[in-house]
C-alpha cells in the first residue's frame, strides 16, 4: 500500500516538473499574432467561397449575375429557395421529385451494399479457406477501379434490358433501378473493403469465447460480431449514400426522363453552358439545398468516417 | 443401432465438410451480385474494345459488332481517332503531372497547417478545427460547380475579390478580367500549362489539404513530449525539432495518407469535368473524363471500351508503384 502511494506521488512530482517547461514554452504574444494572422488567412480562404455561395442565394434582386461582391445582400429573401423547391430547372420537376429520386437511389445502394458486403467482410475477415487471396485481390482489383472504367459496359449491356407491358416501355439502363445496379458494382467493392477493415479491428477473443460456450460459427457472428459492428455498418452505409448522393457521371449517361433525374443532375442543368438565363442566385440555393442534408449527417460522423478512412479505406 | 451409428457417423464425416463450405456460403451473395453487374460487365468489355461497338448496335434486336481486333488500342495510342487534340499519352502525362503536383501540395500544406494548429498556446484553435474541415464535408460534386461560376471572368468571386485587393494597391479592375476557364495561351510562357490548370489545382488545394491536416494531427498528438523536452535540453532549434521529431514520427501516418490521396486524384473525374471540362482543347482532360465523353460524347462505345482497358493498366501500375513506395517505407521503419 505504501509503496503504491509513494510511487503516485513520484508521478505527481514529476508531472509538476513537466508542467514548468511547457509553460514557458507558452507562446510570445509576437509569435501568437503571427500565427493568428496565417490560421485566419487560412480560414477566410475556406470560408470565402462558402460565404460567396450563402450570401448569393440569399440576394433578392433578381439578377442573372453578380455584379460586386456583398456579403449580406440588402434585403435577403428567401424567393430563391422557394423558386428552387418549387421547379429549379426548365424541365417540369420540382425539388422534392429531385431529392426523392436521389434519396431512394442513395438509400436503395447504401442498404444493399452494406447488407451483402457484410457477409464477405466478415469471410474474408474471419475465415481461413482455400482461395482466400485470389478472391480478396479480385474484390481489390475492382475496388481500384472507378465507376467511369465499366461505364461502356454496364451501359451497352442494361441497355439490352428492354420490355414493353403494354403501353409502356421499359429500359433498365434508362431507369433509377438501372442506374442503382451500376452504383452498387461500384459501392459493394468499397463496402466489403472497409468492413473488413472494420471487422479486422473487433477482437477475435469475443467470438473465441463465444465458440467455446457452445456457439456455431454462424451464430457468433450474428450474436457477437454483427451487433458489435453495426457502428461501421451505419458509418459504410453512409458513406455509400454520400458517394451515390453526389454521384453524377452514371445517371448523366443512363437517364433521359427529366422526371428520374437526380439533384446533381439538375445541379449541372444549372451551371455553365446549360445555364444560359438561370439565375446564380437560384443556383446558389441550389447548391446549398443539395449539400445541406448530407454535410450535416457527415459532420456529425465526422470523426468515425477520418478513423474509418485509416483502418479501411486507405489499406485499399 | 446400426443406424443409429451409420447417422453418427455421417453427421460426424459432415461436421468437416461443413465447415469447409462455411467461408463460401458467405461469400455467395456479394460475389453473386459482383458476378452479375461487375466481373461479366468487364469481361463483356474486353469483347467490346475488340469490336466496333457503336451506336448502330444498341438495339436489343440489333446485329452483332464487328470484330476489329486490336486496332482500337492501336488507334488510341498512334492518335488516329479523328478527334481533335485527343492525344493519349498527353492527357496520361497531364493526369499524372495533376497527381504528383496536387498531391505534393497537399501533404505540405496540410502538415504545416496541422503543426500550426497544434501550437501549445495558439487562440481559438476549436473555431479554426471547425472552419477547416468544412472542405471535407461537403460533397465534391457541389464546390466543383461553385468555383466553376467564382472562376467566372466577369461575374466571378475570384476575379471581383481579385480585383478588391488589387484595387487597395490602385490597380485599375480590368488588370484582372483573367478568363481562367477558357484562355488556350500559356499563362507562364514556355510551361504548357493552362490558366485552367492553375483553376483547377486551386479548387484542389482549397479541397485537399484538411484532410492531410486531420492525418497529420492525429500523428502529431501522439507524439510524446518528452522527445521535444529532451530535444529542448540538448538545445535543438525549432527546424531541427521539425525535421529531425516531427516528420520522421508523423511519416507512418502520412505514407497511407499520400497513397490515397494519389488515388483520389489521379480519379478525381468530377472536379474536372464541372469547372474546366477538360479544356480549353483538352489541356486539362484526364484519362476519366476522356473515356466519359467517349462514351457520352462521341458514342464510340468500342474504342472507350479498348480506352478503359488502357485506364485500367494505369492504375493497376499506379497501385502497385504506390504498394511498393508503402512497402519500402515500411522496412525502413523497421
Amino acid at each position: 500500500m505504501s509503496d503504491n502511494s509513494s510511487t503516485s506521488s513520484v508521478t505527481r512530482l514529476a508531472k509538476r516538473f513537466k508542467a514548468k517547461p511547457s509553460s514557458s514554452r507558452r507562446l510570445g504574444l509576437r509569435q501568437q499574432l503571427l500565427l493568428q494572422l496565417f490560421m485566419f488567412t487560412i480560414a477566410a480562404s475556406v470560408m470565402y467561397p462558402l460565404l460567396w455561395v450563402i450570401s448569393l442565394s440569399f440576394d433578392p434582386r433578381n439578377i442573372l449575375r453578380p455584379t460586386e461582391l456583398r456579403l449580406i445582400p440588402p434585403g435577403a429573401t428567401l424567393e430563391n429557395y422557394r423558386q428552387v423547391l418549387i421547379q429549379p430547372t426548365p424541365n417540369p420537376v420540382s425539388w422534392p421529385e429531385l431529392a426523392f429520386n436521389s434519396f431512394c437511389l442513395s438509400i436503395g445502394t447504401a442498404i444493399a451494399s452494406v447488407v451483402v458486403g457484410v457477409f464477405a467482410a466478415y469471410a474474408f475477415s474471419r475465415l481461413r479457406f482455400a482461395g482466400r487471396q485470389a478472391l480478396m485481390i479480385s474484390v481489390l482489383t475492382v475496388l481500384m477501379l472507378p465507376a467511369i472504367a465499366t461505364l461502356p459496359a454496364l451501359f451497352v449491356l442494361l441497355n439490352k434490358v428492354q420490355m414493353s407491358i403494354g403501353e409502356t416501355q421499359f429500359n433498365l439502363r434508362n431507369s433509377l433501378w438501372g442506374v442503382g445496379l451500376a452504383v452498387l458494382s461500384i459501392l459493394l467493392p468499397f463496402a466489403i473493403w472497409n468492413l473488413k477493415g472494420y471487422l479486422d479491428t473487433i477482437p477475435k477473443d469475443l467470438e473465441e469465447a463465444a465458440l467455446i460456450d457452445g456457439c456455431t460459427r454462424n451464430q457468433a457472428f450474428f450474436r457477437v460480431t454483427l451487433p458489435l459492428a453495426v457502428p461501421a455498418l451505419a458509418v459504410t452505409g453512409f458513406l455509400g449514400f454520400m458517394s451515390t448522393w453526389s454521384e453524377f457521371a452514371i445517371s448523366w449517361q443512363f437517364l433521359t426522363n427529366p422526371k428520374n433525374f437526380t439533384l446533381t443532375m439538375a445541379l449541372y442543368n444549372m451551371v455553365g453552358q446549360y445555364a444560359g438565363n438561370t439565375s446564380w442566385a437560384k443556383f446558389s440555393a441550389m447548391a446549398i439545398l443539395v449539400a445541406l442534408p448530407v454535410s450535416v449527417v457527415y459532420l456529425y460522423l465526422q470523426k468515425y468516417i477520418v478513423s474509418g478512412l485509416a483502418i479501411g479505406g486507405v489499406k485499399g | 443401432m446400426a443406424v443409429t451409428e451409420s447417422i453418427f457417423q455421417f453427421v460426424a464425416r459432415r461436421k468437416p465438410w461443413r465447415k469447409k463450405i462455411n467461408p463460401y456460403l458467405y461469400l455467395i451473395p456479394a460475389f453473386l451480385v459482383m458476378g452479375v453487374i461487375t466481373f461479366y460487365p468487364m469481361g463483356f468489355q474486353l469483347w467490346m474494345s475488340f469490336t466496333n461497338y457503336g451506336i448502330q448496335n444498341l438495339r436489343f434486336d440489333a446485329p452483332l459488332p464487328d470484330w476489329v481486333g486490336l486496332a482500337n488500342y492501336i488507334r488510341i495510342l498512334t492518335t488516329n481517332l479523328g478527334l481533335s487534340n485527343f492525344d493519349f499519352w498527353r492527357i496520361l502525362g497531364f493526369n499524372l503531372f495533376w497527381t504528383f503536383s496536387n498531391v505534393i501540395i497537399h501533404i505540405a500544406l496540410g502538415i504545416v497547417i496541422a503543426v500550426a494548429l497544434n501550437t501549445e498556446g495558439l487562440w481559438f484553435k476549436k473555431i479554426y478545427r471547425a472552419i477547416y474541415i468544412l472542405p471535407i464535408v461537403i460533397p465534391q460534386i457541389i464546390v466543383a460547380n461553385v468555383f466553376r461560376n467564382m472562376f467566372d471572368p466577369d461575374y466571378g468571386a475570384i476575379n471581383q475579390g481579385l480585383a478588391l485587393i488589387g484595387g487597395l494597391f490602385g490597380l485599375s479592375p480590368d488588370v484582372f478580367h483573367i478568363r481562367w476557364i477558357d484562355q488556350i495561351a500559356y499563362p507562364i510562357s514556355g510551361v504548357p500549362l493552362t490558366l485552367s490548370y492553375f483553376a483547377l489545382l486551386i479548387t484542389n488545394i482549397w479541397l485537399g489539404w484538411p484532410f492531410m491536416t486531420i492525418v497529420a494531427t492525429g500523428a502529431l498528438q501522439s507524439i510524446p513530449h518528452e522527445l521535444y523536452e529532451a530535444a529542448d535540453i540538448d538545445g535543438a532549434s525549432g527546424s531541427q525539432k521539425f525535421w529531425r521529431i516531427t516528420l520522421p514520427l508523423i511519416r507512418p501516418a502520412m505514407v497511407p495518407a499520400a497513397v490515397y490521396g494519389i488515388v483520389v486524384t489521379f480519379n478525381l473525374f468530377t472536379l474536372i469535368y464541372f469547372l474546366s471540362g477538360g479544356g480549353p482543347i483538352r489541356r486539362t482532360e484526364i484519362l476519366l473524363t476522356a473515356a466519359f465523353r467517349l462514351v457520352n460524347e462521341q458514342r464510340l462505345y468500342g474504342i472507350a471500351a479498348a480506352f478503359c482497358a488502357y485506364i485500367f493498366f494505369v492504375l493497376l501500375g499506379l497501385t502497385l508503384l504506390t504498394n511498393y513506395i508503402t512497402r519500402a517505407t515500411e522496412s525502413y521503419e523497421a
